[in-house]
């Protein structure tokens, strides 16, 4: 990044902390946590102990980062090195991504940016420009992608407030101030497990290692009785109406699944579990019991977004609520090749012009990388 | 502590307080050792170590016969005598069957109990065992038991098997289903666990002349076992996992057997070595291993010399537990060789 854009980006940022500090929600025993950040162009700090909110000011303040994290677990000594911090329990998170529910619309709304010259262009192979290929993807705003999200981040409470039994007042929902969504869930039984137990559940969640004997194929003499009813609670009954659709055409598919015999079962559940009715969490979240998770009120440099919770997911439009840098006039020189949309303001395409955009508009495209400072 | 009745002291004696126990009955531990009346006890202690080493489960059939109607109480005694002999001779392999042996057989109590409807206490008792003892809260709802997600899961993970995964159970309001048998599978490895830590953590009596004959003959039986002990530390993870498995009566699923003999025959070991290490495997056959073993090392059947799987293939079957001492290895076969 250029020194003034870089400049630019942290005073933005700096003032947001400024004026916005309330934003930040700083989480339940938060003596116990442990906090790190990223600058803008160096990596990440982390091994942070603070005592109160006057020092999560301070360490905003002074370090102006691009990027803030905290624990989801709970550690005696929060500071010292992991394999001193003695680890007590941490709370369940979760991360949903439009990246991985990978929708039609995506190649719309990306991008290539050419790391040898720094064009941006449509999705290619190679750049038009120099033909390098080492390109980097850039994902603009859809509300397709986040309507996509909501819909998988609401089918994911469902399974945690009834299969796994986890009080809904507990399970915090916000946006990850990029394309996806952060669940988290305190106080709950499931604290105390490690990464080995989290991983049967996130197989559970993602509905993965599926046995077909589990959903109604038996070994011998398959029996139709045994496949699940529309009504039954938990994976058969999702199973039972992903595969049948109603009570009426519940007979005729079965006598199909059993002529078409049990491998071909398997291979029906594990397509229905990785396209359709496995929640597309990313693992490698839920299963880390040591993970430094976007501290929710913070600005995230993939956007200049903001990481805030959402009270009621379905009405929250995240490109409007979650844009909270001011809208004083700057002056960009963009290039890139398709549109995007804050504020219900429609920007781009540009090729190579000098445009006067609302500041939150300019931190958006200089932190995804596709204009600087005039 | 739990209080203990007679019915169950003689089903799940290592609950028992033992020097309490023998003090309550008004017997010292001098006397078995010196009160010729008494040597049945330390015969029937001795046996019953002698058929926990063969990995058989010591006569729970007999157990069934009122005992509360006996002067002794045969089954508790010999237990606590033969913990003092274990505890005299100071072998852990022996202690280590001893304990497993043991477990399998308080397995088969508790799953008897907790279907006992004749016998509510006997019920509520197992119960008690699976909350106190392992802290696992289970509840009887109809034909099954339930048990919380997240007590299943810190058990259930020591299983490999699909079926014992979360998705593959019936789940319902944060609860899993589970047949009697399965509630009492689920607990083996921490009963096991748990009776050796109570036998580890017991004072070591001072020898008796009486007991110098039986302990003298335990060192001669431990020898038979001796090649099971071997984990070296120059074996990986995996195969360290793999070996701890089987010592500890887990159901080692076929393609860790195959991991594990198709590393031990390209280290060196020979077939009659390999095989007594699948002694403790629930469905121990000693014929069946050794021949699978040998069609393993080409010696029958196809002449195919198989050769110990890749790195990727054992994480694919959830077998590996990598650690930095694998150094990027690809295969286990490589571990600690890349150092050298
Ligand atoms: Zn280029
Ligand atoms: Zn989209």
């Amino acid at each position: 990044m250029l020194e003034n854009d870089l400049k630019f980006l942290e005073e933005t940022f700096k003032q947001y902390y400024f004026d916005h500090f309330d934003f930040i929600h700083i989480p339940d025993r938060s003596l116990e946590r442990e906090y790190g950040y990223k600058k803008f162009n160096s990596g990440m700090v982390r091994h942070i102990s603070l005592k109160t909110d006057k020092d999560l000011h301070l360490m905003l303040m002074t370090n102006v980062p691009s990027d803030v994290f905290c624990s989801n677990a709970y550690y005696t000594f929060p500071n010292l090195p992991m394999a001193e911090k003695d680890w007590k329990e941490a709370d369940l998170i979760f991360d949903i991504d439009a990246k991985d529910l990978n929708l039609s619309c995506r190649k719309d709304h990306t991008c290539v940016k050419c790391l040898s010259c720094g064009e941006v262009s449509l999705l290619h192979d190679t750049c038009p420009k120099c033909k390098s290929n080492k390109l980097d993807l850039l994902s603009l705003t859809c509300d397709n992608c986040i309507s996509g999200v909501k819909k998988e981040v609401l089918n994911l409470i469902k399974i945690l407030t009834n299969d796994l039994q986890i009080d809904d007042k507990n399970v915090r929902t916000s946006f990850s101030g990029n394309e996806g969504f952060h669940l988290y869930v305190a106080n709950s039984s499931y604290n105390q497990l490690g990464s080995k137990e989290r991983g049967d559940l996130i197989d559970y969640i993602m509905f993965r290692r599926v046995m077909p004997e589990r959903f109604g194929f038996k070994k011998e003499n398959p029996s139709r009785h045994t496949f699940p009813e529309l009504d039954e609670a938990g994976w058969r009954g999702r199973v039972a109406k992903e595969l049948f659709g109603s009570k009426s055409k519940r007979s005729k598919a079965i006598t199909k699944i059993i002529s078409d015999g049990k491998l071909a079962y398997q291979q029906i559940l594990e397509e229905i579990g990785k396209n359709s009715i496995g929640i597309k969490i990313d693992p490698n979240v839920t299963v880390d019991i040591h993970r430094i998770f976007r501290l929710e009120g913070s600005l995230n440099s993939k956007s200049g977004l903001a990481k805030l919770a959402c009270e009621n997911i379905e009405r929250f439009d995240p490109y409007t609520e979650t844009c909270l840098i001011d809208d004083s006039s700057v002056e960009v020189s963009a290039n890139f090749p398709i549109e995007f949309r804050l504020k219900n303001t429609k920007f781009g395409p540009y090729t190579n012009e000098k445009v006067s955009v609302p500041k939150y508009a300019a931190a958006y495209m200089l932190c995804k990388g596709i204009a600087s400072l005039a | 502590m739990i209080s203990l009745g007679q019915d169950e002291i003689a089903k799940y004696p290592f609950l028992a307080e033992a020097g309490q126990y023998l003090k309550d009955k008004g017997f010292t531990l001098e006397q078995f050792a010196t009160d010729p009346d008494l040597k049945i006890i330390v015969d029937k202690a001795y046996e019953r170590i002698e058929s926990a080493a063969e990995g058989k489960i010591y006569n729970p059939k007999a157990d069934n016969s009122s005992e509360k109607d006996t002067v002794l109480p045969l089954n508790v005694f010999s237990f606590l005598i033969a913990i003092v002999l274990l505890k005299l001779s100071g072998l852990n392999t022996l202690i280590n069957r001893f304990s497993l042996a043991e477990a399998r057989r308080a397995e088969k109590f508790l799953e008897r109990d907790l279907v006992s409807n004749s016998n509510k206490t006997s019920e509520e008792f197992a119960i008690k065992i699976f909350r106190d003892v392992f802290s696992v809260t289970i509840k009887k709802a109809g034909d099954y038991f339930v048990i919380p997600i997240s007590d299943y899961l810190q058990h259930a993970v020591n299983f490999h098997e699909l079926e014992w995964k979360l998705v593959n159970r019936h789940v319902e309001n944060g609860m899993v289903f589970l047949s009697t048998h399965e509630s009492a599978r689920l607990i083996r490895k921490e009963l096991g666990g748990y009776i050796s830590s109570r036998i580890r953590a017991a004072n070591t009596p001072s020898m008796s002349k009486g007991f110098e004959d039986k302990v003298n003959k335990l060192s001669e039986l431990a020898k038979k076992f001796v090649v099971n002990t071997i984990v070296s530390t120059e074996y990986p993870p995996c195969i360290k996992h793999a070996i701890e498995e089987l010592n500890s009566g887990e159901n080692l699923p076929h393609f860790g057997r195959f991991m594990l003999a198709t590393f031990l025959l390209g280290r060196g070991q020979t077939i009659e070595e390999i095989v007594p290490l699948f002694k403790n495997a629930p469905d121990w056959n000693e014929k069946v291993t050794r021949y699978q073993i040998k069609q393993i090392s080409g010696e029958t059947g196809s002449n195919t010399k198989y050769s110990c799987p890749s790195c990727d293939k054992i994480e694919s079957h959830d077998m590996c537990f990598a650690t930095p001492d694998c150094d990027n290895i690809i295969n286990p076969m490589q571990f600690g060789k890349k150092r050298l």
